[in-house]
């Protein structure tokens, strides 16, 4: 979000995303299996990392980067870096909720958690479609409404 | 691994995920008449930009919207392309009286206004040119 107030935003390989996902994908399905709450603190660490530092420096687009990308062609085109990096913030809230929620003992929280972060990410692995960028523009109406409410 | 509940909600997520993925993608950026269109009128005033002559494109747009560069693209080579049709993007976090008066829920939203600014069609998702160009000969031929 700070790339906002520097103006040109980062554009990145859209494919780096949603191989990250792809990864996000097969570990929220370990976590749920496992019910496995340090995993899925693990994974709230990686969505942190993608949101505070941009997708490239977290550990998955790390290995895209170092794994994935040579072996393919160069991107056909280059995508706004602000939508999945708000997405990586998304998944860190439910990652980071899940996680209390398994380490505490609340269960019935974690797995509540970790069911919706895997729908996201699976949504976004498989389809392309990116729901905390959807979510977005409700949440903002939202925030608005709430505001106008407290006036 | 003893309890299975968690691996069988992971099945039913992921099934769930893609009959939801499936029918969206069927759905995304169809250009189609909305419900609470009819009588939908949007003026120059509003808009902040003059309207074509013969039809404009609105689209709202977010910065964490992953698909509206690519409908920016689309929508405005064919705008450049087709005489009297302009080619108007809003920020919708800017113009939430816009968003709410428009029942605008999701980013890219185009809305297809006839010549007087009535909505003709509207689009949830980003839509294919093919889409693009028959709505417009339906705004144009009003």
């Amino acid at each position: 979000m700070s790339d906002r107030a520097l103006g040109a935003p980062v554009r990145v390989d859209p494919r780096g995303p949603r191989f990250a996902a792809v990864l996000t994908t097969l570990v929220l399905v370990v976590v749920l299996a496992t019910g496995s709450g340090p995993l899925l603190a693990a994974q709230a660490v990686v969505f942190a990392l993608g949101a505070a530092l941009g997708l490239r420096y977290s550990p998955y687009g790390w290995l895209y980067r170092r794994l994935v990308r040579p072996r393919l062609g160069p991107p056909r085109e280059l995508e706004d870096e602000r939508p999945p990096r708000f997405a990586q913030a998304v998944g860190f809230t439910f990652a980071a909720v899940g996680a209390v929620g398994y380490l505490s003992g609340a269960t019935w929280l974690g797995v509540a958690a970790a069911a919706l972060a895997l729908a996201a990410a699976f949504l976004n692995a498989a389809f392309g479609y990116c729901l905390g960028c959807e979510v977005y523009l409700l949440a903002v109406r939202g925030r608005a409404r709430l505001g106008q409410a407290t006036r | 691994m003893s309890d299975p509940t968690g691996l069988i909600i992971a099945v039913v997520v992921l099934a769930a995920a893609t009959v939801f993925g499936l029918v969206r993608a069927r759905r995304d950026g169809r250009l189609r008449s909305g419900r609470g269109d009819a009588g939908l009128r949007l003026s120059s005033g509003e808009l902040g930009e003059s309207l074509g002559e013969r039809a404009t494109l609105v689209q709202f747009s977010t910065s964490f919207c992953a698909t509206c560069p690519g409908t920016r693209r689309l929508l405005s080579d064919v705008a450049s392309g087709t005489p009297g049709v302009r080619h108007v993007e809003i920020d919708a976090e800017e113009r939430l009286d816009l968003v709410r008066r428009a029942e605008v829920m999701r980013t890219p939203t185009v809305l297809v206004l006839d010549r007087g600014g009535r909505v003709v069609r509207r689009a949830s998702g980003p839509p294919t040119r093919a889409e693009v160009v028959s709505a417009l000969e339906l705004a144009t031929a009003s």
